[in-house]
């Protein structure tokens, strides 16, 4: 059993009311923070390493330190949970059944970033997430953590939920001040960084759920406790949303360092695979990080163990690696199509894109139609070069990182399992039923490749 | 801009939903009442058959005193914001990867089969709508459908049929107030 930090009370019944979480030392990291100093409160979420969790994994206590507080701007912290990347469900799951622990996490940080106006902008869809949270939010109220002099310490703080429309954009941190400010969600071109310029042109913090959701743990203990969980720069727990062919798909929280292997294959995490099956691929940090083909799943490419950390899942670059991501981890067995998947993946991205950049707009589309074509058995051996060179025109070409990951998926696709594009080209009539994989796995198929030449 | 002659839709701001817009409001600080909008859209939408036509965005604009424009552009970014009829119970399947490894194609298929229904279409009495929507963030619980303010998860083709009859029977709550 590892260490819990965001789970540890959350299976005590009634937790997601406010008396049975207070009950259950809730608040207390509130009580604490009131009485210090607020940059001391930085300094130990610095001290601590916890990087953001939403998927770029930066630092959370440098981010803070970059808030404008000299232009005396009134600031605000922003939570991120618009949770949208395919295969990432952890934040939901923590807010639908332990709210007050975020709002904890909102004061706390809020307090430190000294913020008198914060919101948590959640994602429509969830949208019995957000009446929860309106409800637990007024709960908090009632209770003197949030409104005028919270509990005689002479801050202030309103927390507000905001919801939103259904746009995955939303989740990059300019469209989500965007869409907070009533408009579409198109990303705006940094600098001027949020920390500067940010929710009405004030200076403004965003952080992820679970980043907010861990700060009250810190601030009771220490940066240097939680430092020490974990692995190297891959410090504290982390949630993984388990999805695809597992016996056990759900959220999970562990201490980074753990083996992919153990994380996958113990029946204390996701149980193995289902039926039994063969695995084909995984993606372990959401829909946009690169797949990765059954031989480097458990063991990178200088053959050491896969290890479920930042610098362990990254090894080997986008070569022979992917990334720890938002922690979605979708697992693929044998029956799973990568053509149909990763066509599947790039209807999302061009169904998302905001339209603001040409390479992204268009080229997301054009992925879309192309994957179409060679999972419809229309495609030619061309089309998968054509796919790659799209693909290399989209990254680094936008002005946010949609561009980024909507390409990245594809160039994975490609680079491990190109042998598949070609199957499908060259055997039209085997692949006319969406299901091709199901009934017979392209490891039974492929030898065919070797038969026939163009 | 005016809704097509063919839609119509009776638009009633009721003092209850007037109090829930203006407590929207006021989470926003003086003079950025804009910030509301998305929030405020949906309290209408859900209030008027889930569905906003031109009329009823001109008086988000109105009440937020902001321009028609400033709507228009966001009810039609955003995926959630219906600019036609819908049917009462409208169910929006998620299509992306984990769920479609888990059969969700399947499942809709069978849906549309059943109501008689092409996925963007609604049945003739108006009660169903079937649709496929981008990742809802159910992974793990796939494959699944939205309705209303809920998820509907770990979806079987009894459990649609379950669904539909409840539905058809008055007994689904689409809206947490």
């Amino acid at each position: 059993m590892g260490q819990k930090i965001l789970f540890e009370k959350i299976h005590i019944p009634g937790i997601k009311t406010y008396d049975v979480y207070r009950e259950n030392g809730g608040y207390a990291s509130v009580e604490k923070a009131l009485k210090m100093n607020p940059d001391d409160i930085t300094e130990e979420v610095k001290t601590s390493g916890l990087r953001g969790r939403g998927g770029a994994g930066f630092p959370v206590g440098l981010k803070w330190s970059f808030i404008d507080k000299k232009s005396g701007n009134p600031r605000h912290l922003v939570c991120n949970a618009d949770e949208s990347e395919p295969g990432t469900f952890k934040d939901r799951y923590l807010m639908e059944y332990i709210p007050h622990l975020l709002i904890e996490g909102m004061i706390t940080s809020s307090f430190a970033l000294g913020a008198n106006l914060s919101y948590i902008y959640i994602r429509g869809e969830y949208m019995w997430v957000f009446k929860t949270l309106e409800r637990a939010i007024k709960e908090a109220y009632a209770a003197g953590w949030l409104g005028k002099n919270i509990k005689g310490s002479g801050y202030d703080l309103d927390l507000h939920v905001h919801c939103g429309g259904g746009a995955y954009i939303c989740g990059e941190e300019t469209a989500l001040i965007e869409s907070l400010e009533g408009k579409r969600g198109n990303p705006r071109i940094k600098p001027p960084f949020p920390a500067v310029k940010g929710l009405w042109q004030n200076p403004t913090v965003v952080n992820n759920v679970e980043s907010i959701a861990t700060v009250p743990w810190i601030i009771l203990n220490s940066g240097e406790d939680y430092s020490k969980i974990g692995l190297g720069r891959s410090t504290g727990t982390k949630l993984f949303s388990v999805s695809g062919h597992v016996k056990k798909p759900g959220v999970y929280e562990i201490e980074m360092g753990m083996t992919v292997d153990e994380f996958m294959n113990s029946d204390e995490y996701c149980g193995g695979m289902i039926d039994d099956r063969p695995l084909k691929g995984l993606i372990p940090g959401g829909s946009s990080v690169p797949i990765l083909p059954k031989h480097l799943i458990f063991k990178t490419a200088n053959g050491e163990d896969r290890l479920m950390t930042y610098e362990s899942l990254s090894d080997g670059g986008f070569a022979t690696g992917s990334s720890l991501g938002s922690g979605g981890f979708i697992v693929y067995n044998d029956t799973a199509c990568i053509v149909r998947n990763t066509w599947n993946f790039s209807r999302f991205y061009h169904h998302e894109s905001c339209g603001q950049c040409s390479p992204c707009r268009e080229g997301t589309g054009w992925m879309e139609k192309i994957l179409w074509r060679i999972e419809n058995g229309q495609g030619t051996e061309e089309d998968i070069d054509l796919l790659w060179s799209i693909q290399a025109k989209i990254e680094g070409n936008t002005i946010c990182p949609l561009g980024d990951a909507a390409a990245w998926p594809v160039a994975a696709a490609i680079r491990h399992f190109r042998d598949e594009f070609e199957y499908h080209v060259r055997f039209p009539e085997k692949i006319k039923n969406r299901d091709h994989f199901v009934n017979e796995p392209f490891e039974k198929v492929k030898h065919l490749l070797q038969n026939t030449t163009v | 801009m005016e809704t097509l002659k063919k839609y119509h839709q009776d638009i009633n701001i009721t003092p209850e939903l007037m109090q829930r817009i203006q407590e929207l409001v006021s989470h926003y600080p003086e003079g950025k009442q804009k910030s509301a909008l998305l929030p405020v859209l949906h309290e209408l939408q859900d209030a008027h058959d889930n569905w906003l036509s031109v009329e009823l965005q001109n008086k988000a604009a109105e009440i937020l005193n902001i321009t028609p424009i400033e709507v228009y552009e966001v009810v039609t970014f955003y995926t959630m914001f219906n600019q036609k009829p819908v049917g009462k119970y409208m169910l929006e399947f998620c299509v992306t990867s984990c769920c479609a490894i888990n059969k969700a194609e399947d499942v809709m298929d069978y849906t549309c089969e059943k109501l008689g229904v092409k996925p963007g279409q609604v049945t003739a009495d108006g009660l169903f709508s079937v649709v496929g929507v981008q990742c809802l963030g159910a992974c793990g619980y796939a494959p699944m459908l939205q309705l209303g303010d809920f998820y509907h998860e770990h979806l079987t083709k009894e459990k649609v049929d379950q669904l539909i009859n409840d539905c058809k029977e008055d007994k689904i709550t689409l809206h947490d107030k």
